[in-house]
């Protein structure tokens, strides 16, 4: 499937307070669960929504999330619009 | 009051949604929603103004008490409203105030779905409300047993974006592209080129129906090369096509008009498949970003020399009478 090589996510486990919250909300398990802080065990299937930076008190975990549509960056550089923004939201 | 049973009315509410039929404008009035004999014990669960999203909860909680807590995303789905902050911390510690949830029901928990996290931060509501968030299942239809085992399974935490979730987003996109796909497809026709109009049709088809289907089969990673792969069939069909229709020109114009097809069509079904990333379920903007730069232009370029290459096919064609 069409996964991106690279993305913004970086985790910073030596802040981790091992709440668990930036793996249960990832759609994609990127994050798992391990005995004193979280793993970063799939880093390649994240899409940068940004749930789990959100979510995560402790500010372990930075990504820029945006989404990740085509038809909303083309509109936004055609109009000179700084920010994506699609028809959906 | 709101019960889990779905209407005749409520399900032609969902068919033309689906069709993108005033897509946006299929709302329910935010508010707490009481279900079965809800009482102070009863879970509370968070779902968007979207009919489909409000409507997929409640018709999953059939048999179960509960109280539904609607929040005004502006009639956006709970994932799309997420993403754009609707759906997020301040509208929910809002919402709880202005229903006097805390009055209602005694615990403090609010069950909100996973896919709001991108917009809802359940520490700052915690902080700000006094309720907890729990983040409940992907799919409204988990909610029963998610309630019934008090925590979700780990794959009831994961998009899978399987055939029937790709096929269902077909219309709208399609809906969409209607117009100039039958403009383009209409003009070239007219301009006498039978092949070209079926093309351009055939090329939109597969892009905006066949992608979709097809989508974990076709080759590479990127939306765009699968759609060139997708598209290039159609090329090459209607290339074929023109060589071997007996149309009174030479073997040469007819490999022009061929040389057209192969190139442009492939471009049209590739546009439309690198659209479908703001449908997919887990394309990154990175990733989106990076395919922008190394395929629009290509594109570009390819439906360019398509028609080049098909307008001077023509004009050989009328010089030789």
């Amino acid at each position: 499937m069409a996964r991106p090589r690279i993305n913004t996510l970086s985790y910073d486990p030596s802040l981790c307070s091992d709440c668990g919250m930036c793996a249960t909300v990832c759609p994609h398990g990127v994050f798992e669960n391990g005995d004193r802080k979280v793993h970063l065990v799939r880093q390649e299937e994240c899409m940068e929504c940004g749930a789990c930076s959100l979510n995560c008190a402790a500010g372990a975990i930075k990504v820029d999330s945006d989404v990740g549509c085509a038809t909303a960056m083309m509109v936004s550089a055609l109009l000179g619009r700084g920010q994506a923004s699609c028809g959906c939201a | 009051m709101t019960t889990s049973k779905l209407t005749a009315g409520d399900r032609i509410v969902h068919v033309l949604a689906r069709l993108g039929f005033r897509r946006n404008e299929w709302r329910v009035r935010p508010g707490l929603y009481r279900l079965g004999d809800a009482g102070p014990d009863s879970p509370v669960l968070a779902s968007a103004n979207y009919k489909l999203s409000f409507d997929a909860l409640r018709s999953a909680l059939e048999g179960v008490s509960a109280y539904i807590l609607v929040l005004d995303t502006r009639g956006i789905n709970v994932w799309c409203a997420a993403g754009r902050g609707t759906f997020g911390t301040d509208e929910l510690v809002s919402r709880i105030a202005k229903t006097g949830l805390s009055g209602v029901v005694e615990h403090r928990t609010v069950i909100a779905p996973q896919l709001c996290a991108t917009g809802v931060a359940a520490h700052e509501v915690r902080e700000r409300s006094g309720f907890r968030v729990k983040f409940g299942p992907v799919r409204a239809e988990d909610i029963g047993e998610f309630l019934a085992e008090g925590k979700a399974t780990p794959g009831m935490r994961l998009v899978n974006f399987d055939l029937l979730d790709r096929v269902v987003l077909i219309p709208v996109d399609a809906k969409v592209a209607l117009p100039f796909v039958a403009g383009a497809s209409a003009l070239a026709y007219v301009a006498g080129d039978p092949i070209a109009s079926a093309g351009i049709a055939a090329a939109s088809a597969v892009g905006l129906a066949g992608f979709p289907v097809l989508l974990p089969w076709l080759p590479g990673d990127e939306f765009s090369v699968k759609g060139f792969a997708l598209g290039g069939v159609v090329g090459i069909g209607a290339a074929v096509a023109a060589l071997a229709r007996d149309d009174g020109s030479s073997l040469p114009v007819r490999a022009l008009s061929a040389a057209s097809y192969a190139v442009g069509l492939p471009a049209v079904t590739a546009f439309q498949a690198l659209n479908f990333t703001g449908s997919s379920t887990y394309t990154s903007p990175s990733g989106v970003r990076r395919e922008i730069d190394t395929y629009v232009k290509p594109m570009a370029a390819m439906a360019a020399a398509g028609l080049l290459m098909n307008v001077a096919s023509r004009v050989a064609r009328a010089r030789k009478g």
